[in-house]
């Protein structure tokens, strides 16, 4: 006896095995990523909200970069257009057209990579700096003209540097004091030496500082989860990506031999690259907007 | 991975496999195989060795209750020379050694124990069979399921021989102190249990969605949902708690990984101070969080113990008392009701945490609503035996023993969901023997009765009865001598956590007058021991001298598992099988047998 309804649909459930399957595992991963906002509300809800007293403690705003969020989910539904355009013309029997789609939604999803890993490298050259007096600020680190990436107290001790030349971010939104201490919008300004908001450059002495450390997940919950949803996000782009390029591209050969099975094949992988898709809505609007 | 070829290739040109079939080899045959009952032996096999793996655990923890500080008699310099002088010197159990075994002996005993051959083993082997399917819907991931399994429990067991030991932070791992436990070491057991846990996580998630694909896919012709053996309902229900509950702890594991790796304060809360001062993380985090998560799963996950254990009772019971199963439908909606109810009790397990009395309310009232289906489905077995001509054979000895003894291990949870009782048991001996009368003399006593039960069906062989009987009685008796007495010492007050047993915060005169009973129940254990020696000698011994079954239906079964060839060929059944009828339609009156298999048309 042969396995059946591999490819033709069981007359009573209307479904072939492996839509059923590729169904029950999405709903299974509804459950995982439903755990991460969970995760995401309860962490956020025990947090004190805004930039007090630092970003590390903090569930901090502002940090992510919305216009390349926004492009980067606009490139992510194009990829989930293209993959059901892709199956419709699988459907239509024109496997050259079907080729196209798949590329270009290849070429998406890679693009989504490219431009999270530019975010993440952003947030690897960008630092929290805790000073004695209980002052912090952010900004970036320019260190002989470069931006290095995962510094802390440690690093910086360890290269026996005097000061670090920091270009702090824009006072108005992201300087704040540490403690009671408040200061004035002057007194802030006077200090960086920002001219109406623009990055002031600042000389931190290294004895001067408590903590220095870059937006890594250890930094603070805030980043811990937005990396974590992030990276598990990345990667089931990344696996969809992977697997979607070797059956359009690799295991075309069962087009030849079996169209129907081919198609499904297509179809199921669609499936799960919409969900894939539908998690970054639900991500963008989460860990940017809110 | 030649049949695997093979197989996905006929996949796409059925008419090709005819002629291309031939023996497979000793590695796609035995290790790389994707016939499901292959894997489903591999994975009884693996589970059995685990049962015995973690009972032996336990029994070194018991001589360090019952003799604190004395060493441990036959492989007390063996455990040193393996585990270090830190661990054991002198032979001697030492606190963190006792912390590792506690917490490696719940984790073997659920994840690779009792679940796999509940649900990997009994699931994989008899599912198929009883829908009349020629195997699972994806026989490769079928694969890819068992040897995930098999390396996360590599992963657990090389976790013993790394510095620091394996993780002994409970089998619960509650965080902060599952983080702060070897803190200093870079990979610690810690570490290496949550990686065993995501493959093992990952596991029983590909064996559930095809569980749950074949049973709604592959069912033979005729078979409709409500002629489907109780088993099969067992698994099926089963197979959502796997898929469902299961992924929030992979996200709780993922981000306990973070904690212990990348030093992320998910679960470490601020102001944490430990004996070394104040811990260098962020914090911020919430170790509720971490025990919501982790009971999301681990509630179900009773559930997904006891289920398919019910399932076989069903099974045998029916078979052994010629009659049909009083009740099916309603057993049906039960299990369906406690699939559902399941997902929303899991924080009857944290009332001392402070969550809140409204909290603590709603939780203990839906854990009140599942003892009903609970019970619905034992009472319906009671009833079944109702004048019913029973065999007492040693299948059906298992299975009978079975009810009362979950019935024991579900009454006393009723305390314990009470959040005014629970105040006072919890983390007490009695917990212990609840949920220890619920697994061991209810769970794996129906898994016992299964081994037994469809060994013929496997072999071809039976096992010996008197070996069997043997094995019951003395494991009857010792399993309540070894549990029962935990109810008393619990009720007295005694922590499950002392690793002394009890000695040291007892003593100066307040002692409660149970500690005598901890010398008592380790010797009961030992008698355990001794009587599941019969078992193993049965189990590999039948292979050989086991009186050989003289038909394909050898305890005139009515279900399609028993009208296969023995034991059943690639491919299952030798013509595709047609349902007419239920699934116990034993002793119907004016049938000229007193048995109609599914299979038969009149």
């Amino acid at each position: 006896m042969e396995i059946p309804y591999t490819v033709k649909p069981r007359p009573d459930t209307g479904l072939y095995n492996a839509k059923v399957g590729i169904w029950l595992f999405l709903a299974s991963e509804v459950m995982l990523f439903g755990a991460f906002f969970s995760s995401y509300i309860l962490l956020r809800v025990g947090a004190p909200d805004g930039f007090w007293p630092d970003v590390a403690t903090a569930w901090p705003h502002g940090l992510l970069n919305i216009p390349i969020g926004t492009f980067n989910t606009a490139v992510l539904i194009i990829s989930s257009v293209t993959v059901l355009l892709a199956w419709a013309s699988l459907k239509e029997g024109n496997l050259p057209k079907f080729k196209k789609f798949m590329a270009a939604t290849i070429l998406c999803a890679l693009g989504f990579l490219a431009i999270k890993s530019y975010e993440y490298n952003e947030k690897f050259t960008h630092y929290v700096i805790r000073l004695k007096d209980g002052t912090a600020v952010t900004g970036h680190l320019d260190i002989d003209g470069k931006s290095p990436r995962f510094w802390s107290l440690a690093t910086v001790e360890a290269k026996k540097l005097e000061s670090i030349k920091v270009h702090v971010d824009v006072p108005n939104q992201f300087r704040y004091p540490v403690g009671f201490k408040h200061e004035t919008h002057e007194e802030a300004e006077a200090k960086t030496g920002g001219h109406g908001g623009g990055h002031g450059e600042r000389e931190i002495k290294t004895a001067d500082i408590a903590l220095l450390q870059a937006f890594i997940p250890k930094t603070g919950t805030f980043f811990a989860i937005y990396f974590t949803m992030t990276f598990l996000h990345g990667l089931h782009v990344l696996g969809g990506a992977i697997v979607m390029a070797y059956i359009a591209f690799v295991g075309d050969g069962m087009w030849k031999t079996d169209p129907e099975r081919y198609t499904n094949r297509i179809e199921v992988a669609g499936l799960f690259w919409h969900f894939v898709d539908l998690v970054w809505i639900f991500l963008f609007p989460v860990v940017y907007l809110l | 991975m030649h049949t695997a070829t093979t197989h996905a290739q006929a996949h796409g040109h059925g008419h090709e496999h005819a002629h291309e079939h031939h023996e497979p080899g000793f590695w796609a045959k035995y290790i790389f195989s994707t016939d499901h009952k292959m894997i489903g032996i591999q994975y009884g096999i693996t589970s059995l060795a685990f049962l015995f793996f973690g009972f032996l655990l336990m029994l070194a923890m018991r001589q360090q209750l019952a003799n604190p500080g004395q060493p441990v008699p036959f492989v007390g310099k063996l455990l040193e020379k393996t585990l270090g002088a830190d661990a054991a010197s002198g032979g001697v159990m030492q606190g963190d050694l006792y912390n590792a075994f506690g917490a490696m002996h719940g984790t073997i005993m659920v994840f690779l124990a009792i679940v796999p051959l509940a649900f990997g083993a009994f699931g994989n082997y008899v599912t198929p069979l009883q829908i009349g399917a020629p195997d699972m819907a994806f026989p490769r991931l079928n694969m890819a399921s068992y040897h995930l399994y098999f390396w996360g429990g590599v992963v657990m067991l090389v976790s013993f021989f790394i510095p620091g030991g394996a993780a002994k932070s409970g089998w619960t791992s509650y965080s902060p102190l599952a983080t702060l436990a070897d803190m200093d070491r870079a990979i610690n057991g810690q570490t290496m249990w949550l990686i065993g846990m995501v493959l093992l996580i990952t596991s029983s998630l590909l064996g559930a969605v095809n569980f749950i694909a074949t049973i709604i896919q592959l069912r033979a012709k005729g078979m409709t949902w409500m002629r489907l053996p109780f088993f099969v309902w067992a698994q099926f229900v089963t197979a959502f708690l796997l898929l469902l509950a299961f992924p929030p702890l992979e996200a709780a594991g993922l981000m306990q990984l973070a904690d212990n790796v990348l030093k992320t304060s998910f679960f470490l809360p601020t102001g944490l101070v430990t004996s070394g001062g104040p811990v260098p993380v962020s914090g911020g985090g919430s170790p509720l969080l971490w025990q919501h998560l982790f009971w999301f799963l681990a509630h179900p996950e009773v559930y997904v113990l006891i289920l398919p254990a019910m399932g076989i009772v069903s099974e045998v019971i029916a078979n052994n008392t010629r009659k049909p199963l009083w009740g099916y439908k309603s057993m049906v909606y039960a299990a369906l009701g406690i699939g559902f109810l399941a997902f929303i009790v899991w924080a009857h397990h944290m009332y001392l945490t402070g969550m809140g009395t409204k909290i603590s309310t709603f939780f203990q009232t839906t854990t009140m609503m599942i003892s009903i289906p609970s019970v619905i489905i034992l009472t319906a077995l009671f009833i079944s035996l109702w004048g019913g001509s029973i065999r007492f054979n040693t299948p059906m000895l298992f299975a009978l023993a079975f009810l009362p003894m979950f019935g024991i291990g579900g009454l006393t949870g009723l305390p314990l969901g009470f959040n005014a009782s629970d105040i006072y048991l919890h983390d007490s001996y009695y917990v212990i023997g609840h949920f220890h009368y619920v697994v061991a003399p209810g769970t794996i006593f129906g898994l016992f009765a299964g081994v037994y039960f469809w060994y013929p069906k496997a072999t071809g062989r039976f096992m010996s009865e008197f070996w069997g009987k043997v094995h019951f009685f003395g494991s009857l008796v010792c399993m309540n001598l070894i549990f029962a007495p935990m109810f008393v010492q619990g009720l007295r007050g005694m922590s499950r956590r002392m690793y002394d047993g009890g000695a040291t915060y007892f003593g100066n005169g307040v002692d409660p007058g149970v500690l005598w009973l901890n010398k008592f129940i380790t010797h009961a254990a030992l008698g355990l021991l001794i009587f599941q020696l019969p078992f193993i000698w049965n189990f590999f011994s039948s292979l050989f001298v086991g009186k050989k079954v003289e038909s394909d239906n050898p305890w005139q079964a009515t279900t399609l598992d028993w009208q296969t060839p023995t034991p059943p060929p690639h491919g299952n059944f030798a013509t595709e099988p047609v349902v007419y009828r239920g699934p116990y339609e034993y002793s119907v009156p004016g049938a000229a047998k007193d048995f109609i298999p599914q299979g038969q048309k009149s």
